[in-house]
């Protein structure tokens, strides 16, 4: 049987301290591309060569684009790290939906140990009245893996992006960003965008603009969650139903999703901060 | 089994709606872009990157849908 669960599960504890299993992935993914940027960039000729080429590239490319959006290249300068980070974090995450063992290894936990996280289970199918769905998950849990019945399957790595918590926090984190800039280029007046008294429907959209900077919290978070999410079922779908060679497309699909999602995610944060730079009064 | 068997055809009935908008939405998107491209192939990789992005966006509020299906299947 399919084993979707929509909460990371947790893998082991450090103190009183749960660590899930994208959380662990995640550690991996920041290790992984700080030691890239540190060996790419350790011996850093004039002329880049090799991985410092690839990254210097990288950068280049995320400067320009600042640059058309911002219209301005001190602050394209000063907004750049920011925008890059965001890139490179978020690809890391996202990429580990497509790595082999990523999802499938992992360890068995005692049905005992609150079975009410893991869902979708073989072990919860009604036992009784249903003879037929019985064999099936008797042999899907053959396939899964023998004698594990009323245990359940716990990965040991699971995608960061594809754990709610991290995509909140990351969309948290980007929205803060964007009010502070607004707050550095506008001052105090960046509240009129929100608070305008001067006539009932100057005041009317100043709400809704309130409620929409909320709704970038959500819309950022739910994004990024549920392409990566949407695309870790897919896969675990196309590999039940066709085990051999027909995948092979959705990896490619995953992987340009992953691509797309992180520079969509930094581009957003780009595009707000560009919004966010502007006055009422000078949009009109 | 009967609140399970809802559960199912709501998941159902939130992916499949959701998909309806979305899926217009990108139709005409796709439309649009390759009409530009065929007035000005010169602007086709522009044209093309814009037409992702927006293709991306527009995915979202499918995916918005899909999340909200397998909230209503999994969470309890």
């Amino acid at each position: 049987m399919l084993s979707i669960s929509l909460v990371a599960e947790e893998v082991f504890t450090v103190g009183n301290f749960p660590v899930t299993n994208s959380l662990l992935t995640m550690w991996i993914g920041i290790v992984l591309v700080s030691l890239t940027v540190i060996v790419g960039m350790s011996r850093a000729r004039l002329v880049p060569r090799g991985l410092q080429l690839i990254l210097e590239s990288i950068y280049t490319f995320f400067l320009n684009l600042c640059e058309s959006v911002l219209e301005d290249k001190k602050q394209a300068l000063r907004a750049v790290p920011f925008i890059t980070t965001i890139f490179l974090f978020v690809f890391a995450a996202n990429i580990f939906s497509i790595i082999p063992g990523v999802g499938s290894i992992g360890f068995y936990k005692g049905a005992h140990e609150s079975t009410e996280q893991y869902i979708a289970h073989a072990a919860e199918l009604p036992p009784a009245d249903m003879p037929e769905a019985v064999d099936e998950a008797h042999e899907n849990s053959a396939a899964v893996g023998a004698g594990h019945e009323g245990e359940t399957f716990v990965p040991l790595f699971r995608p960061a992006s594809a754990d709610l918590n991290m995509t909140f926090a990351l969309a948290i984190i980007s929205v803060v960003v964007i009010q502070i800039v607004g707050f550095k280029s506008l001052g105090i007046g960046y509240l009129k965008k929100f608070f305008n008294f001067k006539s009932p429907i100057t005041f009317f959209v100043g709400i809704l603009e309130l409620i929409s900077e909320f709704a970038k919290i959500i819309s950022f978070a739910f994004r990024l969650f549920g392409n990566i999410f949407a695309g870790e079922v897919l896969l675990t779908v196309m590999l039940m139903l066709v085990p051999y060679f027909v995948p092979i497309p959705f990896y490619g699909l995953e992987l340009f999703v992953a691509l797309i999602q992180a520079f969509v995610f930094a581009m957003l944060t780009l595009v707000f901060i560009k919004l966010a730079m502007i006055s009422h009064a000078e949009e009109h | 089994m009967e609140q399970e068997g809802l559960k199912l055809i709501a998941m159902a009935i939130a992916a499949g709606f959701g998909a309806i908008g979305p899926g217009i939405g990108i139709g005409i998107l796709v439309g649009r872009a390759l009409e530009a491209i065929g007035r000005n192939p010169d602007a086709a990789s522009k044209i093309q990157t814009n037409m992702i992005l927006g293709i991306a966006f527009t995915e979202a509020i499918m995916i918005f849908a899909l999340v909200v299906a397998l909230i209503i299947r999994f969470v309890e």
